[in-house]
């Protein structure tokens, strides 16, 4: 207690540090980096690497930021899945199909994701069902939905749109041929959530209903309130992610949406989220959605069998899970000494 | 002394749900600075008669007082508005979040303005130590620190100091000492005669005779949902209150059933 205060301060800023949930994600992102960029080579180093595992980073990136909100909450989302086609559908249909404006076809979009994220919010709230299966259960029903319309509607599975120029370029263009613009939009994304998560009052109550619900509202937090609006953010960044896949493939589809379910939790929980809730950072899901991509594009890169990094994503997975058990024992015990 | 008003009084109280009766004709008074111990078992009604005190449940029949004017309350937060506060064996407390920011989980201080007002991290940690600190519980001195790391005992006192903190005039303490060890038991009884000593109601549920008589004024002995005996300090000894407990039968009665029962099933 009475050493120099000098190196004990030394000792704990180094020690605060190796406590950071990030760490790990940190130390995880560096060894996947560098071990892609010795096998990729200078390709993948180049524009071109940067660019394909950015660009994947960016889709997944956006949805992975509310997933890992409402995780920290203590929530699972799985209707991700089904809303990134759906939201694509609805855009694809208002504008393309019926030849509304795009601006009404964006909005369309994006309200179906909306629109999904309050239900799961209400019914999540509301019932003692568990997140994780409200949201399957929602999937399954937007599925039969999206389906069902588009064949009732278009009579096929796909609805081609061809925006226009300032549309795609705000939200479907790829700068240089190669850097898609929703990079851009991810990193926005990111500075609204870290504003929310870790500077905002709000942050104080996500973290607080994820370490025990009951006394959140016992202490006046609107538990409710919070759920059902970090399910609407997700089903907002979904739809975001839909909206954004029609301007840039200029097709929406029925299909397809379902990888962001499996790929955003991994994204988040390689981040350093706890699977419990209570614990999480945007930083870490930003190194866990940038090592996931790395992976993600890197096999190509380095001319390997896709089923490797398959294993991989996978390894990398179970270190992360053990990791952040790891890191959160070592974090109390550290506080505790 | 006597002639002071009660903080909190309940008159002739019953709570029934449905047709199954919980309490019965409730009679409790806690005043300004003391301590009403609420003794019972598993199953007496203790934490009935809590939540109706703390806004969960409302009175079937009978009253409830507040400096002697009555009172309803119709939610928890109504209660806590008043100044009435519960602190739960864990509860109050997220194990992953700083000290200061478990201490200010809800009513949040906030600096900058308009839709940009962040958490006053700084602030918040002060306050929190200070008043953690001037509990007695010197070992805090970070505010940063997870709270996850502190011993139980400790995460007691900081559910209090942010009870006090916030207002509260009427402290219910349920089983605070439930699952603490010898040591950690001491420091939250500390508390609260603390909390005591600024003139605070507390009203402290435990089934730990020892720990009651430790910090007590005055006793309430909860047996089937009715008060079995009331009394002060000093006017029973600790086995009287615990046959009290024991629902009136006799401990040694008890004994000697348990003995017979080996006799008839010894052992093979």
């Amino acid at each position: 207690m009475t050493s120099p205060s000098k190196s004990r301060a030394k000792g704990s800023a180094l020690g605060a540090l190796a406590r950071r949930p990030e760490t790990g994600s940190l130390l995880g992102f560096a060894v996947v980096f560098a071990f892609f960029a010795m096998l990729g080579g200078p390709v993948f180093m180049g524009a071109p690497g940067w660019s394909s595992w950015l660009n994947i980073a960016a889709e997944v990136g956006i949805i992975a930021l509310p997933v890992g909100l409402l995780m920290i909450s203590g929530e699972f989302d799985i209707s991700v899945g089904s809303i990134v086609p759906a939201s694509s559908m609805m855009t694809a249909m208002l504008s393309g199909h019926y030849e509304l404006p795009a601006l009404v076809g964006i909005a369309g979009g994006l309200s179906v994701g909306l629109i999904v994220g309050y239900v799961n919010g209400v019914l999540v709230s509301r019932t003692s069902i568990p997140s994780l299966i409200v949201t399957i259960g929602v999937m399954f029903s937007v599925m039969g939905l999206t389906l069902g319309f588009a064949v009732l509607l278009k009579g096929s599975t796909s609805v081609s749109y061809v925006p226009d120029a300032l549309t795609k370029s705000l939200l479907g263009q790829f700068i240089n041929g190669m850097f898609n613009v929703s990079i851009l939009w991810w990193l926005g994304f990111v500075a609204v959530f870290f504003f929310a998560l870790h500077l905002s009052p709000f942050g104080n109550w996500i973290f607080a209903l994820g370490g025990d619900r009951q006394s959140a509202r016992n202490a006046g937090i609107p538990t409710s309130r919070v759920t059902i609006g970090l399910f609407m953010a997700s089903g907002f960044c979904a739809a975001f992610v839909g909206v954004a896949q029609v301007m840039t493939y200029q097709q929406a589809n029925v299909a397809g949406g379902q990888a962001f379910i499996f790929n955003s939790i991994m994204c988040v929980v390689i981040g350093g989220v706890l699977l419990t809730g209570g614990a999480g950072s945007i930083i870490g899901i930003v190194l866990g959605t940038m090592t996931f991509a790395v992976v993600n594009q890197g096999i190509f890169f380095a001319a390997m069998d896709p089923n490797v990094g398959s294993i991989i994503i996978g390894a990398l997975l179970l270190a992360a899970v053990i990791s952040n058990d790891g890191f959160r024992s070592l974090t109390l015990r550290a506080a505790a000494k | 002394m006597s002639e002071r008003k009660p903080v909190l009084e309940m008159r002739n109280v019953d709570k029934s749900f449905g047709p199954i009766d919980v309490l019965h004709d409730i009679n409790l008074k806690v005043h300004e600075g003391e301590v009403l111990c609420l003794l019972g078992d598993n199953g007496a009604g203790k934490s009935t008669l809590i939540k109706t005190m703390a806004g969960v449940h409302q009175p079937t029949r009978g009253e409830m007082k507040m400096d002697g004017k009555a009172v309803r309350f119709n939610r928890p937060k109504e209660a806590q508005e008043m100044g009435i506060a519960t602190v739960h064996q864990f509860g109050g407390t997220y194990p992953l979040m700083s000290i200061g920011r478990n201490f200010f989980a809800g009513v949040e201080p906030t600096k900058g303005w308009g839709p940009f007002k962040i958490f006053d991290r700084k602030t918040a940690n002060e306050i929190a130590v200070r008043e953690v600190q001037n509990f007695g519980i010197t070992r805090i001195d970070d505010g940063d620190r997870l709270v996850g790391g502190l011993s139980g005992g400790e995460r007691q006192s900081l559910a209090i100091a942010r009870a006090v903190y916030f207002g509260a005039r009427v402290l219910i303490l349920d089983e605070p000492t439930a699952a603490l060890g010898v040591k950690q038991a001491a420091h939250v009884l500390r508390i609260v005669n603390e909390a005591k000593r600024r003139g605070l109601a507390v009203i402290f549920i435990t089934h730990q005779v020892m720990h009651a008589m430790a910090v007590g004024d005055h006793f309430a002995v909860l047996i089937r949902g009715a008060i079995a005996a009331d009394f002060r300090r000093g006017e029973k000894s600790r086995e009287e209150i615990a046959d009290l407990m024991a629902g009136g039968e006799n401990m040694a009665s008890l004994e000697a059933a348990i003995d017979a029962d080996v006799q008839e099933h010894p052992a093979e």
